[in-house]
């Protein structure tokens, strides 16, 4: 079964989700691609959106008349080929027209699992439970079926998934990032018994979605979640130790912020823990911590916020919910404060925080400015080695993050989940939006604790 | 050959900004004025010099394709809207595309020539960013042959002149054209940044030669243009008061504040036959050439030229078309920075189509207001000095691939 015909007949199982609405949107595209082309004209391409509820299941139909839409504003003058022989069809508002309705007409929404059995290929994107993922897998796919799957997880180890759901090598890390129609970056992860054949078909599909493809090693937490949860643990210490002469909202503040402005980091460490949800970096570490003991990869904080109802995640619109921080607008506004179980605002203690860190290197360098730079390598030279001639609070805590990080990336390489420092790297600047790979020569490469 | 049976003045010009991206105050997820508010604001920018409403005998509007881009029509009579003395006069809309401010120039020249009128307010006006780029192709599409539609570009009219330019780079050398229409940009912006009211005005990018020669993509537009090469979505309005003597007199208009219009030349080709010959402008040529010989002057005698570069190229070719240049020589032209405003015959001296803007049916009254204010000394910043061998300005305005063209010659009045 080639490339075209595999794609004919697809499902996506918690399609309705963030991740699963960008995935049905891409996949469907690419499936209504097929579909025009002249030796497709007489096939229905069909993809089974399937997901618990039929109002989420609407919020994706309204999602996708939206994206697709604006997807096709933007390729009309391929679709003005593909559409050529349709004489009916001669203006873009009438090519556009069709193109969302032949999109829509192959994505067919559905609360029933059963209907992806008869698909040839599933992507999977339900939460991150390992229970979860086999009951739906063993209502659609595994022994007798004819399913390719490819996992969204973005740190389950693939070949538990293939030996647990008994499906034989026909499966395969597709790991996507947020938002996946927006975001370059597929970490691919093959199992122990991954199918070759899998394997091609999954690189083919990235390619043809234009994506950037990184290989990750079947090791748990792969390499993004590898990087990010340590990173985050990293940040989670630092704050805790900081909190030891200040208040703990201000330590908060200051690590974020460090994180963000004094690594030139799109945003600070506590804002990215929010916008993955509190919840979700819970479930990763759950799968990671006992998969590789002893790497202390768990977080009481995290735990305790969760317990107090502390959740981030975004809101249907794309907008911040309030986690370590609150927000106005896309604005930090607050810190919550686990003893007075509140957000305290960031008035109340922001000025002296700041005072106590220190100033920016001069110039200072925002990380939309550097990644801008037409001589981005040498702005960031610059930038961090002032920062190493410092001695203030926040140079002093940017270095160790730093070094942290690279420390980190060097340990995935040495721990054999990425082949080399520049997949790391290419993960973090790719799907991360770093303005640097955490492997560099602007840090030193020592152990912090 | 038209002859002017009697003298006729233009004064009073007023341009609206010409807004759309470029412009910093702009938001196309904003609420921003309406067509009525452009209209309005241009028009009594005009009766607020010519002593009001009461000393209009006639309106007229220029305007496109009101009728997709803001669902209205019957143009005309948002007219007196601008001011209740205009209520109960005649005024008429006219259509030719991006020509259809030319049109109103021409119709309001016309009935000063048949006495029929001694004050006209001539206006244009267009509101496009009412809709998004790839949908507004379709309504400017329009401006061309229906029926070719379907085997046109997505990007309808930049498809039309990238085959211009594709053409003539076969037929004249790639390089050269490509650097002349970069030059072509560099002049726009430059202009533009000269004049308050330009969409461009507020551009502070360094390298515009470089900009100039960004290589055409087309997987994502089209094959011989690049966006540089274009003309902006804008919204604007333009209005002028054009008078017979009798009509100065009665606004109380000196001559030193008024431009005499010395001769026009209007010309329609086929919309349905495609450009004989595409490295050419032949239509613009014959009315370039209709409005010299009604003005008695040579295309030698021109000191500054309001063109219409709808893109790069299309100002290009019209250096050969008014004949400043020989065929194939229009590029060497501009390179050698004659359309410059340091050059022998300084071109869209506020940034033309590519710099100032493009609100398709205000652009001929634009041009006209830009020549009135460059020859009675009204430009600001953007201020030339003419020479006194050469006192006459042209301007040219197209609409379509080059198939409804109105040409005039002006001059300060004496």
């Amino acid at each position: 079964m080639e490339y075209s015909e595999r794609l004919e007949n697809t499902a996506v199982l918690g399609a309705a989700g963030k991740m699963g609405s960008g995935i049905v949107s891409l996949v469907s595209q690419e499936m209504a691609d097929l579909s025009l082309k002249p030796e497709n004209r007489s096939k229905t391409f069909v993809l089974h959106a399937v997901d618990i509820s039929h109002q989420a299941l609407s919020g994706l139909v309204k999602y996708l008349r939206e994206q697709v839409r604006k997807s096709a504003e933007k390729k009309i003058v391929s679709l003005r080929s593909a559409y050529a022989d349709r004489e009916d069809l001669v203006d873009n508002g009438e090519i556009i027209d069709a193109y969302v309705s032949r999109v829509l007409d192959i994505v067919r929404p559905t609360t029933l699992v059963a209907a992806a059995a008869e698909a040839h290929v599933i992507f999977e994107a339900a939460p991150e439970s390992l229970d979860l993922k086999l009951k739906l897998f063993a209502g659609c796919a595994g022994v007798g079926s004819k399913a390719w799957v490819f996992t969204n997880t973005s740190s389950i180890p693939i070949h538990e998934i293939d030996e647990k759901a008994f499906l034989g090598g026909k499966i395969m890390g597709f790991h996507f990032y947020n938002p996946p129609a927006v975001q370059k970056l597929v970490e691919l992860i093959r199992g122990k018994a991954t199918l070759p054949e899998v394997a091609k078909f999954a690189e083919t599909l990235a390619k043809s979605l234009r994506k950037t493809v990184v290989p990750s090693n079947d090791v748990a937490g792969f390499i993004g979640n590898g990087h990010f949860m340590r990173d985050m643990l990293h940040g989670i210490s630092e704050a805790e130790r900081l909190a030891k002469d200040m208040p703990f909202t201000g330590a908060v503040y200051s690590v974020n912020k460090v994180s963000q402005d004094f690594l030139v980091r799109p945003m600070g460490i506590f804002q990215l823990v929010d916008y993955v949800g509190l919840d979700v970096c819970q479930c990763i570490l759950d799968v990671m911590d006992p998969r590789l003991p002893g790497k202390g990869l768990k977080s009481a904080l995290i735990d305790r916020l969760l317990g107090q109802g502390v959740k981030g995640g975004q809101n249907h619109d794309g907008s911040q919910k309030d986690g370590f921080l609150k927000y106005e607008g896309n604005k930090i506004a607050g810190v919550w404060d686990p003893e007075g179980k509140r957000y305290v605002p960031l008035s109340e203690f922001q000025a002296e925080c700041d005072k106590k860190l220190g100033p920016l290197p001069e110039p200072a360098l925002p990380w939309k400015a550097a990644v801008k730079h037409p001589s981005k390598d040498k702005a960031l030279a610059d930038f961090f080695g002032k920062l190493d001639g410092m001695n203030t609070l926040a140079a002093d805590l940017a270095k160790r993050y730093g070094s942290r990080s690279k420390e980190i990336g060097l340990g995935l390489v040495s721990d054999g989940v990425a082949a080399s420092a520049s997949d790391v790297n290419k993960v973090l600047l790719t799907g991360f939006f770093h303005a640097y790979g955490p492997v560099n020569e602007y840090f030193k490469e020592k152990v912090v604790r | 050959m038209i002859t002017l049976r009697r003298k006729v003045y233009m004064t009073a010009g007023f341009n609206t900004v010409s807004m759309g991206s470029g412009r910093k105050e702009f938001h196309p997820k904003k609420p921003r004025p309406g067509l009525e508010d452009y209209i309005k604001e241009a028009g009594k920018g005009t009766l607020s010099k010519i002593g009001g409403a009461r000393n209009v005998d006639e309106g007229v509007i220029g305007n496109f394709m009101a009728a997709r881009f803001n669902n209205q029509g019957n143009l005309a009579a948002l007219i007196p809207s601008i001011d209740e003395g205009l209520k109960w006069k005649p005024c008429t809309r006219v259509e030719g595309a991006c020509c259809s401010g030319g049109l109103a120039l021409a119709s309001g020249i016309k009935s000063i020539l048949a006495e029929t009128a001694e004050v006209v307010l001539a206006l244009g006006v267009e509101v496009q960013n009412t809709v998004k780029a790839v949908y507004g192709a379709d309504i400017l599409s329009t401006a061309g042959w229906r029926k070719d539609r379907k085997a046109g570009h997505a990007h309808y009219f930049p498809g039309k002149f990238s085959d211009r330019a594709g053409a003539y780079y076969a037929k004249h050398g790639r390089d050269k054209t490509r650097s002349a229409m970069a030059r072509w940009y560099r002049n726009a912006i430059e202009n533009a940044r000269l004049c308050p009211t330009a969409q461009e005005h507020q551009n502070n990018q360094k390298d515009l030669d470089a900009m100039g020669m960004t290589e055409p993509n087309p997987r994502s537009f089209v094959e011989h243009l690049s966006v540089y090469d274009c003309s902006k979505v804008s919204d604007g309005a333009s209005a002028i008061a054009i008078m017979s003597e009798e009509g100065l007199k009665r606004a109380g208009i000196a001559k030193s504040d008024a431009v005499e219009v010395v001769g026009f030349g209007q010309v329609e080709a086929d919309l349905t036959v495609p450009p004989e010959d595409p490295t050419r402008l032949e239509t613009t040529a014959r009315a370039v050439e209709a409005a010299l010989r009604s003005a008695g002057i040579r295309a030698s005698d021109l000191g500054t030229v309001e063109t219409h570069d709808c893109f790069t190229i299309a100002g290009v070719l019209a250096t050969e078309a008014i004949g400043l240049a020989k065929p194939g020589e229009g590029p060497d032209f501009v390179l050698a920075g004659e359309t410059s405003r340091a050059g022998k015959v300084p071109f869209n001296t506020t940034g033309g189509l590519v710099g100032w803007g493009h609100p398709t049916g205000a652009t001929g009254v634009h041009q006209a207001v830009t020549l009135w204010e460059q020859l009675t000394g009204k430009a600001g910043s953007a201020q030339i000095k003419l020479s006194p061998e050469r006192p006459y300005g042209l301007s040219i305005n197209m609409g379509g691939d080059d198939k409804t063209v109105v040409a005039i010659v002006y001059r300060k009045a004496a």
